[in-house]
């Protein structure tokens, strides 16, 4: 049992979301930033990703009732394990009793709290992610609040040990994001001038970004006519240009369909950088071509496997034998039991 | 065929909201989704253009858009023999305290408020799309004879389930929220319903055709709704039945 103290500004349960369902007008939500969600999996040696804390800005304080492995990806909220810092972009041990809190994220904006065997909440149309808006999934369809108590879903026989990622894996967010635009849908209903206005503007998150959309404040986007068009589907990262010339993105939670023109589409992997961008960040956007996305991707997708593969041979450097963590007299210990 | 991102594609019919250019839609939609091509991550039809998710590690978009092309030449055989047609019946009970708008709409229109029940209740609804919210339905065909401008001041919160009018738009409000439609009625059904056997009482490409019911038998169906064991009544039509819905 996971028992919530305090819940933190914002925290969610979240997957990769509830696809398959968009077309019944059900918004896929999911992890904001599915590069610190899918890695922090990994680390706790889940097979598949399950479901894990989304935290935002600020994080919350949690009391396990039960020995687990955790990891913690994202934002650096410096989380402490019963007052001893934890090292994030790692999976490490929770003995039983133990509370471990969170702070406000002075880079980034999320953080991921992963559990060997996930967060146990009903699967709902295919997934736990929440939206909170439909009131659909993860914990009773909302954020998390003082006394919830989670349970921990059933633990994989995955022997996993304790490790810090190398930082090659370990991503940089920063204040000044970059982001790679590919052009599209409805770019033909913009002036050259808007066009080249998105590419050389400074832009900057304003405090209305949430799980919905990000909507920025700089330079204007030209039209080149109207600025409605017949609502028709909404990508993720989708970047829409209402008639204000103001752009904003969209993001897990947003609609599925919509009626402004959308200039252009944020590619996947770079999206991570904007769900960890606060209110104040600035953004730039720069112009991406349809290949050199795809690259991206590949890139992207490899890490996943090439961090289970630095996992594995870790735990293949560890003395030959099964492996314990025992608690005599309160205190734990690391044993090895190899047969004779 | 347009680039919505790395991971989408858009295929766009046309430019207005016409059954004929969602139809095409629909049909590629279905086609897609029986082709079942490894690559493709998921499929969302509206108006009049088609969104389609996509894997490009495992499916280039090249390929995709030469298999759409394909198809869009050749529908399969399948379907353009035998394209189903649903309708979808919403029962409504009209009038009184679940549509305190009807005697404008019947004014508005100089009509009785029985002619203006005959009216909604004559047509079957195409369903356009699915949006704005969970099941909301985006449907065409609302007979000229009853339109009415919306509500000059809306309300702050209008019943789940309303049935109403607005422009020569109807359709029915899937949970509580403000708005300015004229309210004919009210239906104890949910678009939308995470804990019934069929979540989803329709989708876009079906047909839905509002019937009125007594008092009684709103509060009979609205007790199997919220036992989650209700199903609509389902007419199915093949496309000789389907005459031109206007």
């Amino acid at each position: 049992m996971i028992e919530i103290v305090s819940p933190g500004l914002f925290t969610t349960i979240q997957d990769l979301g509830r696809w398959g369902y968009q077309e019944y007008g059900m918004p896929v939500a999911g992890a904001m930033d599915r590069y610190a969600y899918q890695v922090a999996n990994i680390l706790v040696g889940n097979d598949q990703p399950r479901a894990t804390l989304e935290m935002t800005m600020l994080g919350g304080k949690f009391k396990f009732s039960r020995d687990c492995y955790a990891s913690v990806c994202g934002a650096d909220m410096q989380g402490m394990l019963d007052g001893n810092p934890i090292t994030n972009w790692s999976c490490f041990f929770i003995a039983k009793g133990s509370e471990l809190a969170f702070g406000y994220a002075a880079v980034g904006c999320r953080a991921y709290l992963a559990i060997h065997g996930g967060i146990d909440v009903p699967c709902v149309l295919d997934s736990f992610s929440t939206y909170t808006r439909g009131s659909i999934g993860g914990h009773k369809g909302r954020a998390l609040q003082s006394g919830d108590e989670l349970a921990i879903g059933e633990q994989s026989n995955t022997a996993v040990r304790e490790f810090s990622l190398p930082a090659k894996f370990v991503p940089k967010y920063s204040s000044n994001i970059q982001l790679r635009v590919l052009l599209g849908p409805q770019d033909d209903l913009f002036t050259m001038e808007g066009i080249n206005t998105l590419f050389s503007g400074e832009y900057e998150i304003t405090s209305e970004a949430d799980r919905m959309g990000y909507r920025l404040e700089g330079p204007s986007i030209e039209h080149r006519g109207k600025a409605d068009i017949v609502s028709d589907a909404l990508p993720l990262g989708a970047i829409q240009v209402p008639a204000s010339g103001k752009p904003i993105i969209m993001m897990a939670d947003r609609q599925t369909t919509g009626g402004y023109t959308k200039i252009g589409t944020i590619i996947g992997p770079d999206l991570m950088f904007l769900a960890q961008g606060k209110p104040g960040d600035k953004v730039k956007f720069v112009n991406c071509l349809d290949d050199a996305a795809v690259n991206a991707l590949k890139t992207e997708q490899a890490n996943y496997p090439a961090i289970r593969d630095v996992i594995q041979q870790n735990n293949q450097l560890a003395p030959e034998g099964t492996h314990y963590k025992i608690r005599i007299n309160e205190k734990i210990y690391d044993v090895t039991i190899k047969e004779r | 065929m347009l680039n919505a991102g790395e991971q989408g594609l858009v295929v766009e019919f046309g430019d207005g909201i016409d059954p004929e250019i969602n139809a095409k839609v629909q049909i590629l939609a279905t086609s897609l989704a029986t082709e079942s091509l490894p690559g493709i991550l998921e499929i969302v039809p509206t108006y009049r253009s088609l969104l389609i998710y996509f894997d490009p590690l495992v499916l280039s978009r090249l390929e995709l858009s030469t298999r759409i092309a394909q198809l869009i030449e050749n529908p399969s055989n399948k379907l353009s023999d035998t394209k189903e047609t649903r309708v979808v019946f919403i029962p409504v009970c009209y009038g009184d305290e679940f549509g305190p708008d009807i005697q404008n709409v019947a004014q508005h229109n100089s009509l009785s408020v029985d002619e203006v029940i005959a009216i909604h209740t004559a047509t079957p609804y195409l369903v356009y799309m699915l949006g704005f919210t969970p099941g909301f339905p985006y449907l065409g065909g609302l007979s000229p004879k009853i339109a009415t401008p919306r509500l000059t001041t809306p309300r702050t919160k209008i019943p789940a389930g309303s049935v109403g009018i607005a422009g020569s738009q109807t359709g029915f409000y899937p949970i509580e929220s403000p708005g300015g439609w004229q309210l004919i009625g009210r239906t104890p059904v949910k678009a939308f319903d995470p804990m019934a056997n069929n979540p989803f009482l329709f989708k876009a490409g079906d047909y839905l055709q509002f019937e009125a019911v007594t008092k009684d038998d709103f509060h009979v169906i609205k007790a199997e709704v919220d036992k989650g064991t209700y199903s609509p009544k389902i007419k199915h039509l093949t496309d000789k039945q389907d005459g031109e819905q206007k």
